[in-house]
Order: structure tokens, then C-alpha cells, then sequence
């Protein structure tokens, strides 16, 4: 479903070859204008001098790379230094958002197995169940997330009723709440391709094992985890991504100490404060970043395939 | 088969199933619970009202949140509807024309917002719009939404059409149907279901789009999710419960039909 890019299918027939270009032509154009033409200048504005109002001079520059990579010292003539302030928000972003697709797995695994083993009537209502709250508002789910874990929230509350707890948990403001934050807002692009990967294996392959005497967990290990890897894979790279740009998540429940590149990038860009060229160099490396882990996925989901 | 021999089964997975399912509805539940609080305070529960549904309508904040909700509603049907024609038009080019030299780019082409970050496409869209010196408003905000509400309604419209065989086509053209027929007459009606649910989804997907929005709109135009975000920056109010309420009804009720003409579908195919 979402996320995995729109699949090819199988070309059924040429009925309507005289007028392909016709058909196709109002995709192109749209597509090619408001996407591929302004990530092409966006890239090229990463290129141009910073003006102080916001957007930019039409002076070619290194400066917003510079900026990202090097520490020139207050007049710009020290020997460059690495900076280590932007290259530690990308690194803490990929933290996060490894430990939320780490999250996602744990829950999403034994979540899309159990689905796929229901009897064949079942399952499409579990993974309507599933895959509801990932079409209510992003906005509002987090903003949800937020009421419910705050200090003085149902949650804590309840912990505190039955006496779990005697001091409220401080969740809010924290890495772990951006972390299941984010586990939250894309946890369904985790169970669905794992899902469809086990509901496609046969288990006659798990029977066999078992019936020479491997233990279920051995089984579940050397057999059955092997056979739905690509499933697997699609499923942490499908949360990793859209995780790791995220802006929502970081904002509302992580506070100003657990900065991610998504707040980076944005701040550039609101107000005169901003730096643009700075915010497309940043934009560009996260884009890089996302394009590569996306070849790896394809060339799993051909793998896959074979 | 003996239930200790079922390989299938792994203990403590049912279990992970449903707190899955916890984590997944408690906090939807617990925010459309509160927002039938009567107190004005969100952390104690003073009774069951409706106050702060009325306050979403009539209050003080009452004429903002409609305007708000009119632009979300105005520019996810126009979004949708287009995007929903494009992406049916290109569907049947990619499904339907035989093989050609471009498919593989226009596939590519039509999953790039898919692939790329939000807020990467955020900022591209803006420098975009700067670039060619449009001013921010309604129509650049449509304009964004139009593009990454395509590949949302490709999907399920191209699912659908790889569904249908090309022999009803075939066999109307060979009753003299012109290629226009065939298409309006008899691929377009089997269609349906999948264009239907193409529309909804890209529908939902535009009424919740922040990001993007966040960047392209304007000063003082203000979508659902804009107004939304920028009162809970001021802390999380009753109203805003009420009016998250709301939304998410009108997101579960879109979902549920899409799912629902779906399935009926497809008992009907079988």
C-alpha cells in the first residue's frame, strides 16, 4: 500500500496506444512542474547566496554546505574545523528514527504475523483495524499523544490511581516520546509488508523443520525470519524514511532540547532569522540520505521477487 | 492437527496483537472522551457536555476554525477531483498501451512524491513558488496538494484496472464500439470502485496534509490542520478536542467507505 511507490503491474493490453501521450501528458506535466522542476531549483538554490530577508542572491556559493560541514571560526579565516552542531542533529535524527523503526518492528512483527495466521475471513478486518489510524490526521494524532503521556495526563493518572507510580512519569519532552511518536504516526507501514511477506510464505517449510525436531523458536529464527526478509526490510526502511524527516513528532512531543533535522530544515525558512540556501543545502543531504536507503530497498524487493 | 504441533502459532503474539491495537486507538479514545468534558480545564473531568462542540461553533475562535475548515474543504475536493482524472488518465496509459519507452519513468514519476520526504517537498515546493514569483496563498496551497494527492489515487485505481481483463473492452470494439466507447462505456463503469476509492483516499490525504500546507500557504490563509497547529501551540484546549473529534469521525466514516465499496466489489467479483 502507501509508501512503497506505485508498482508497474503487468502491461494487459495496447488499446489505447495511439493515445498514450494524451493520457499521459496531464501526469507529466503536472508532476514534472510542481515536483521534479523544484527539487532541480532547490538544488540549485543550495548553490546561491543567502539574502537577509529571506530567499536568496543570485550569487553562486559553497557557503551553505560549508556552513553545514566546516566551523571557520568567527571571521571565517581560522584553519576549517568539522562542525559537529547539524552533522549531530542528522546523526541524532537517524538515532531516533532507528530506535522508532526498532519499536515498530517489535510490535509490528508478531503484530502482521498473528494477522496473516487468522483464518482467511479475518484477516482483511485486522488490517482495516491496523491501518485506521493511520488515515486520521497526523496533527491530531500527535497532538492526542501528547495529551495522553503529558504530566498531568490521563496516563499518568491512571498509573497513579493503581498505584504503579507515586510521582508522575515525564514522558513529554523526551527522546522516548518522539519515539513512540513516530512508532505511532507510521507503524502500518511496518505490519503491511510484513504481512503480505508471511501471508505469501508456506508453512509446509515450518512443518518440515518442526517435524525433524527444531524448536518452534528455532524454527521461527532459521526459517521462517530468512524466508520473509524482504518483508521485513521493506517494512524498516518504509518507517525509517519518513521518520527521519519528520516535524510533527519532534515539535509537538519532543520539546526544544530533541531538535530534528525536520525542525532544522523548517526554521530556515519561517521568518527574516532564516537562511534558505541553508535549508536547501540540508534539504538536498536529507533527500541523498532518503534516495539511497530507497535503492537498497528496491534492490531487496527485487531480490525478493527472484 | 494437535495444537502442540502447530507451527503457526507462537505464544505471546496475540498478545503484542492487542497492545498494538491499545496504543494505537488509547489515544484517539482518550482525546474524543475529553472532549466531552464539561470542565474548561483538560485535566479534570467535570461531567459529560456537549459545551465545547457548541464553543466549536459559536465561540469566540468559531469564525477562524470555519473559514479554516471551508479552505480545507474547498481545496481537498478540487485536489482530489483532479488528481483522481489525472492519475485514472495515466493509469491507463501505463495498464492499457502496450509497452513503451517512458513507462518506467512516468511510474517513477507518478511515486516520486511518495519517495521523497514531506518536508523535503515542502521546501522545494516553496523555493518553487518564489522562484517563479507566485504569491503564497489558496492557489499555490491547491496546487501542492494536487501534486502528492496523485500517487495516492494512482494506487488504488491501478489495482483496480489490473483487475478488469481487456477482453470487455476487446469485445465491445468488436461490436463496433469506437475506442472512446469502449473506454467511457465499459472501462470507465468497471472502474468505478477503484476511482471512487482513489478520490477518497487523495481526499483524505489533502485534509491532513500539514507540512506542505505549512510552507506553501500564505499569510492569514489558514487550513484545518494550520489553525489547529497553531492554537495547540498555545496549549491543548478543549476546543481543539472537540474539533479533533470531528475530524477524526470524518476521517474514520472516508476510510470506512473506501474499505466498504472495496470489499463489496470484490464479494462481487468472486
Amino acid at each position: 500500500m502507501a509508501g512503497g511507490g506505485a508498482t508497474g503491474g503487468s502491461v494487459q493490453a495496447d488499446t489505447y496506444r495511439e493515445a498514450r501521450t494524451w493520457l499521459l501528458l496531464p501526469a507529466w506535466l503536472v508532476l514534472g512542474i510542481l515536483t521534479l522542476a523544484p527539487l532541480t531549483i532547490m538544488l540549485v538554490y543550495s548553490f546561491l547566496t543567502k539574502d537577509f530577508r529571506g530567499g536568496v542572491v543570485w550569487d553562486f556559493s559553497l557557503a551553505a554546505y560549508d556552513q553545514f560541514f566546516f566551523d571557520r571560526g568567527l571571521f571565517g579565516d581560522d584553519p576549517p574545523r568539522i562542525e559537529w552542531t547539524y552533522i549531530g542533529i542528522f546523526w541524532r535524527s537517524i538515532w531516533q528514527a532507528g530506535l522508532a523503526t526498532l519499536l515498530s518492528l517489535a510490535v509490528g512483527f508478531p503484530t502482521a504475523y498473528f494477522i496473516a495466521t487468522r483464518p482467511e475471513r479475518e484477516r482483511a478486518l485486522w488490517v482495516f483495524l491496523v491501518t485506521i489510524p493511520y488515515w486520521v490526521n497526523l496533527l491530531i494524532r500527535t497532538v492526542s499523544m501528547r495529551f495522553l503521556l503529558r504530566n498531568e495526563g490521563p496516563l499518568n493518572d491512571g498509573l497513579m490511581a493503581i498505584g504503579v507510580i507515586s510521582e508522575p512519569l515525564a514522558i513529554v519532552n523526551t527522546n522516548l516520546a518522539v519515539q513512540l511518536g513516530l512508532f505511532y504516526s507510521y507503524l502500518p507501514f511496518m505490519v503491511l509488508p510484513i504481512y503480505a511477506a508471511v501471508e505469501r510464505y508456506n508453512f509446509a517449510l515450518s512443518e518440515a523443520a518442526a517435524d525433524l525436531y527444531a524448536p518452534r523458536w528455532t524454527v521461527l529464527r532459521r526459517i521462517l525470519l530468512p524466508a520473509v526478509r524482504p518483508g521485513i526490510v521493506a517494512g524498516c526502511i518504509l518507517v525509517f524514511v519518513p521518520s527521519l524527516g519528520s516535524f510533527l513528532a519532534p515539535d509537538l512531543l519532543g520539546g526544544a532540547r530533541n531538535f530534528m533535522i525536520g525542525s532544522l530544515i523548517e526554521e530556515q525558512f519561517k521568518g527574516n532569522a532564516g537562511n534558505w540556501p541553508f535549508g536547501a543545502a540540508a534539504s538536498m543531504i536529507l533527500l541523498t540520505l532518503v534516495l539511497i536507503l530507497l535503492m537498497v530497498l528496491a534492490r531487496q524487493s527485487r531480490k525478493g521477487e527472484a | 492437527m494437535a495444537k502442540s504441533h502447530d507451527v503457526r502459532r507462537y505464544p505471546g503474539f496475540m498478545a503484542i496483537t492487542i497492545l498494538c491495537l491499545v496504543i494505537l486507538y488509547a489515544p484517539l479514545l482518550v482525546v474524543a472522551v475529553y472532549s466531552f468534558n464539561a470542565s474548561p480545564s483538560i485535566t479534570i473531568w467535570e461531567g459529560v457536555s456537549l459545551r465545547w462542540y457548541v464553543d466549536v461553533f459559536t465561540g469566540p475562535e468559531s469564525a477562524k476554525f470555519r473559514e479554516a475548515a471551508w479552505n480545507s474543504f474547498i481545496i481537498a475536493i478540487t485536489a482530489a477531483t483532479t488528481a483522481t482524472a489525472i492519475a485514472t488518465l495515466a493509469a491507463t496509459a501505463v495498464l492499457r498501451s502496450g509497452r513503451f519507452r517512458l513507462r518506467t519513468f512516468s511510474l517513477g514519476l507518478i511515486s516520486l512524491p511518495l519517495m521523497v520526504p514531506e518536508i523535503v517537498t515542502a521546501v522545494a515546493t516553496l523555493i518553487f513558488f518564489n522562484a517563479i514569483a507566485i504569491e503564497r496563498g489558496l492557489l499555490t496551497i491547491l496546487l501542492a496538494h494536487i501534486a502528492f494527492c496523485i500517487p495516492f489515487a494512482y494506487m488504488p485505481i491501478s489495482a483496480r484496472m489490473q483487475g478488469i481483463e481487456a477482453s470487455y473492452e476487446q469485445a465491445a470494439m468488436d461490436l463496433y464500439a469506437t475506442k472512446r466507447q469502449a473506454f467511457t462505456r465499459i472501462l470507465m463503469p468497471l472502474m468505478m470502485p477503484g476511482i471512487v476509492s482513489g478520490f477518497l483516499l487523495a481526499f483524505i490525504i489533502s485534509l491532513d496534509d500539514f507540512i506542505i500546507t505549512n510552507f506553501v500557504k500564505g499569510a492569514g490563509v489558514e487550513t484545518l490542520p494550520t489553525a489547529i497547529f497553531g492554537a495547540v501551540k498555545q496549549g491543548i484546549k478543549p476546543n481543539i478536542m472537540a474539533i479533533s473529534t470531528l475530524l477524526l469521525l470524518v476521517s474514520i466514516v472516508l476510510v470506512a467507505l473506501s474499505w466498504l465499496i472495496g470489499r463489496r466489489d470484490q464479494a462481487r467479483g468472486r
